[in-house]
């Protein structure tokens, strides 16, 4: 296949990105003609489906070695693929009257998720600081969308700030592996170590340039301790936002993280796991723990999606490549990703929709959700089981296999602080059900679901439960996913 | 057998709720006899298990079909002599209770029904199945039908009490995921079957001890011995009447089922060396179990404190066959004690079941549970008093009614082979019979007539067809108890002969 061919999705993405963008401008003060804009994101975003899954088996790299094609970033062009559709249906409705510049945004998502894909390709340092600065400067913008709104522009300030120093660092920690190894290719920087010809007053300098990757890295999944900007950005970003920055930028965050650890550095795996080890231990913990105190369903879901990175780490801190068992601990966090990615997504819609109707995102406010609308109740609590980790759903699944992962390696108090989380997490979603099933509310007006948020919730919640119930497939698509160019 | 029994048990109940879900829910009577109706198919089904079941012929109906094959995972049921009669068991519960409560439950009536026939298929689901995945799907999926159960239809504090059940069972349950992993790793199967034969951890002691502690965890909570046994009474207090009844009737016997399915053929050896800890819980249970039971002055609460103690036999009974692990010469006493400790989840099932009913049926009249409030009842419902001191009488072990065969057999067994643990046990019967004698009937039902409650009415017809079925339970296996345990019997040599 000629290069176009092999850049074909990334090309669709930005044609479409562009010309959404275009349109808008085209459409100025043409009423009515405007809302087909996200019709051209949706439609463009299949078609990048549809290409990626003609690069299904392909392996190669690309542009001097600065990108891969390979079943890995396959894997993450679906994600963010799926993640992007899911919130283009849930923020359909919901900017009606809050901004009279919606079609931008649709724009801006679609190149938001072309960063991610890029990201996850990336195969050289210098491609993912650049990947990772386009995702942070669109993911700025799309938090700070609400420019009346003062929390939405607090977050995105909050958002930037941090942005712009753990970007600093993690370039400092690049410039320093640079300077040990003379290059910045991932394959290459591999093979300098696996030379063995350094001496030990260069190869000090790997752990402080390993940590301050993982400060960019950390940055963008929201790990503990660089996490701090995201109960707040969360928070004050318009809804759909919120539920993209919880998958698509976590995502891109693990996907390179998982990259760069394995192709450049396999040769510090037993430092960099136990770090890993011990942050993820320390994010669920922090997460779940602050999680149990909120009553704003949106910071709620912010420290829970700080914990669920604490839950995917686990594979990755377990990870074992080489290893006959099949709980690799990569297809377990491609997994628990994929889970999450419906789950979580869903949780968010749901709370679109209720916010859509009643104006509030307390938590109390759910109560009597049942009698008001018994379906997105049921499919929000179907999705809060998946989110707990509940048997039949896929975050169930994501959790076996991450667990399966640490005991594989013999992590067993990772395993075991990871399903003490997994018990105090239960609380907090459990909190809301109580709310929508159990209390009565003053209010009993009806909650009408808008269309698209309806089939968004649909969608979401059907492969929840697919995945949970007939994992087959998706297992061996993450299986084969885990193949890494260079690494295997 | 031909056809596929043990999946239509499960999955007809699952099927019912996902129709009920569909029906409007003005219909409510509809829903209600739709419901009922549902719960007889597995009702005749389990009969028909029963009946076809060949004695000691080991796992039988079984069905294997691959599930999720990337991990090995299969869609494997089967039941034997241990299995079957807690089947029926649990249909036979569930079609009460259904018909119970299409007379008691006035709000929500199709979420109540789509969620107890969602309850039905999980618990069955535990019974039937034989992959460990399989299991643990089942065995977490219950819980939420009946956290809704507690927490919607149920009393004062029932968000309280729904949380604490919830959670307490799944950080049981957590454990037993970890250790569930870890056989895999180390057998590379997670069929139940295959893994106890291969004896998981077999070259190290300590793994297995971790792993047989965190699955004693996740059955402990259930059963629940002590100290785990706190969210009991508020769950059981909090829960509605149907929802007690299987509380108390079948998801206690989930735990003790997985002690004798998983834990120690699995395990023989880590069950064997943690006997005198498992027996002393057992003992404690037992009759710490029946003095708080003794202490209490609501009549629920008493009831729920009774489980406790009642489990506390099976556990015993199964801490002693455990003990004799080795000893050729035990097998005897072993496979009584087996027996009685199965006999007596069984019996617990239909007679604290009966109890929780007769609780409900007072209470829907008199509002309160309070033992203090009462007296005097028996010559103002007298037919009540007359099913309460059958079912009474069965609970604390008198000869003659299904109650007394399960202890006596424990007593027997364990005292063969650890009498210093059976004599005190043995203490916990004679607080049974005070709680049952002085604090039930002698408070609610002798004594002056207390004027109150002179506008009284004795039970109505359904009340009578609900507590019949169980009252005919007890007396028959009391009379003739060769009827279940031999179905028992053989099932329990054939396991002691395994180990």
């Amino acid at each position: 296949m000629n290069l176009i061919g092999l850049l074909s999705p990334e090309l669709i993405l930005l044609a479409t990105g562009l010309l959404v963008l275009i349109l808008d401008m085209a459409f100025h003060g043409k009423e009515g003609r405007r809302e087909w804009l996200p019709f051209v994101a949706i439609a463009g975003l299949i078609v990048f489906l549809i290409a990626a899954s003609f690069l299904w088996g392909t392996h190669t790299s690309l542009l001097s070695d600065m990108m891969a094609v390979d079943s890995f970033a396959l894997f993450f062009k679906v994600v963010a693929g799926l993640s992007t559709l899911l919130v283009i249906l849930a923020s359909w409705d919901y900017f009606q009257g809050k901004t009279p510049y919606e079609g931008e945004f649709y724009g801006l998502l679609v190149l938001a998720a072309l960063a991610i894909t890029l990201a996850a390709a990336s195969t050289d340092l210098i491609m993912v600081y650049l990947s990772m600065e386009f995702l942070s400067i669109g993911s700025y913008i799309l938090v700070g969308y609400l420019r009346e709104d003062p929390k939405s522009n607090e977050g995105a300030i909050k958002y930037f700030l941090y942005g712009a120093v753990a970007s600093g660092i993690m370039l400092y920690g690049m410039s320093l592996v640079y300077g040990v190894t003379g290059t910045t290719n991932l394959a290459q920087i591999a093979q300098v170590f696996a030379a063995g010809k350094l001496t030990d007053d260069m190869l000090w300098l790997m752990l402080p340039a390993l940590i301050m990757l993982l400060a960019g890295f950390g940055f963008k999944i929201a790990l503990v301790p660089f996490h701090q900007w995201s109960p707040d950005a969360y928070e004050g970003a318009p809804t759909p936002v919120t539920a993209f920055l919880s998958v698509g930028p976590k995502a891109a965050g693990f996907a390179i993280l998982m990259r760069v650890f394995l192709a450049a550095f396999p040769a510090f795996q037993l430092d960099w796991a136990a770090v890993l080890a011990a942050i993820s231990m320390i994010t669920m913990t922090l997460g779940n723990v602050v999680a149990l105190k909120q009553t704003n369903i949106k910071r709620m879901l912010a420290y829970s999606s700080i914990a669920h990175a604490g839950y995917i780490l686990i594979g990755f801190a377990s990870v074992a490549l080489d290893s006959p068992s099949l709980f690799n601990g990569v297809n377990g966090v491609l997994l628990y990703l994929l889970g999450y990615l419906f789950s979580n997504v869903g949780v968010f819609v749901a709370v679109i929709a209720f916010e859509n109707a009643t104006g509030s995102n307390q938590i109390p406010d759910y109560a009597g959700l049942i009698k008001r609308s018994p379906w997105l109740a049921g499919t929000l609590f179907v999705l809060l089981l998946s989110l707990t980790g509940i048997p039949a759903t896929a975050g169930f699944l994501g959790k076996f296999f991450v667990f399966a992962a640490a005991i594989n390696v013999q992590f067993y108090v990772l395993a075991l602080v990871g399903i003490v989380n997994a018990a105090i997490a239960a609380f907090y979603y459990l909190n809301v059900a109580r709310y929508m099933f159990f209390v009565p509310s003053q209010e009993e007006s009806h909650i009408a679901i808008a269309p698209a948020l309806a089939v968004a919730l649909g969608v979401a919640t059907f492969a929840t439960l697919l995945i949970g119930l007939y994992p087959q497939p998706f297992i061996e698509f993450a299986n084969q996913s885990v193949r890494l160019l260079g690494v295997f | 057998m031909d056809f596929p029994i043990l999946t239509l048990i499960t999955f007809v109940p699952l099927l019912g709720s996902l129709i009920v879900l569909c029906m409007p829910k003005e219909k409510e009577r509809l829903i209600k006899q739709f419901s009922i109706a549902v719960s007889f198919i597995p009702l005749i089904l389990s009969i028909l298990l029963w009946v076809n079941l060949e004695k000691g012929g080991g796992i039988q109906f079984e069905e294997l079909v691959a599930w999720i094959p990337a991990i090995h995972v299969n869609y494997h049921v089967g039941a034997d002599g241990l299995s079957v009669p807690l089947i029926f068991l649990t249909a036979l519960l569930t079609t009460l209770s259904l018909f119970y409560s299409s007379f008691t439950i006035k709000n929500r009536v199709k979420e109540f029904f789509f969620l107890f026939l969602l309850l039905e298929m999980g618990m069955f689901g535990v019974f039937v199945s034989l992959d460990f995945v399989l299991f643990y799907v089942f065995w977490e999926i219950g819980l939420v039908p009946m956290y809704f159960l507690i927490g919607v239809w149920g009393g004062p504090r029932r968000e309280y009490a729904a949380i604490k059940f919830f959670i307490y069972t799944l950080v049981g349950s957590v454990a037993m995921l970890l250790a569930i992993i870890g056989i895999y790793l180390n057998t590379g199967t997670f069929d139940i079957i295959q893994a106890a034969a291969m004896r998981p951890f077999v070259e190290n002691f300590t793994l297995g001890a971790l792993a047989f502690w965190a699955i004693f965890l996740a059955f402990a909570i259930k059963v629940p011995m002590f100290p785990f046994h706190t969210w009991l009474p508020d769950a059981h207090v909090e829960a509605p009447t149907a929802g007690s009844v299987i509380l108390a009737g079948i998801l206690l016997k989930l735990g003790c089922y997985g002690f004798f399915r998983i834990l120690l053929p699995m395990f023989p050896e880590q069950f064997h060396r943690f006997a005198p800890i498992i027996a002393v819980l057992a003992v404690i249970s037992i009759v710490y179990g029946a003095m708080v039971s003794m202490a209490q002055w609501d009549l629920k609460k008493l009831i729920a404190y009774s489980s406790v103690s009642h489990m506390g036999y099976v556990m015993l009974g199964l801490a002693a066959a455990a003990f004799a692990i080795g000893s050729k010469d035990m097998l005897t006493s072993q496979a009584i004690a087996m027996n009685g400790a199965v006999f007596q989840m069984f019996n617990h099932g239909i007679i604290t079941g009966a109890l929780f009913f007769l609780v409900g049926v007072i209470y829907e009249r008199a509002h309160t549970r309070d033992l203090t409030a009462f007296g005097g009842l028996a010559s103002k419902v007298p037919y009540y008093y007359g099913i309460m001191l059958v079912a009474g009488l069965a609970s604390l072990g008198l000869p003659g009614l299904a109650g007394f065969w399960g202890e006596f057999f424990v007593f027997r067994g364990t005292f063969a082979i650890a009498p210093v643990y059976a004599a005190v046990g043995a203490i916990g019967i004679v607080f049974t019979a005070a709680y049952i004698l002085w604090k039930v009937i002698q408070h609610v039902f002798l004594g002056p007539f207390n004027e109150k409650w002179a506008n009284l009415t004795d039970m109505e017809t359904y009340e009578k067809i609900t507590l019949w079925p169980l009252v005919i339970f007890m007396v028959l296996f009391g009379l003739y108890p060769p009827l279940i345990v031999d179905t028992i019997n053989a099932a329990m040599t054939r396991l002691l002969s395994g180990l």
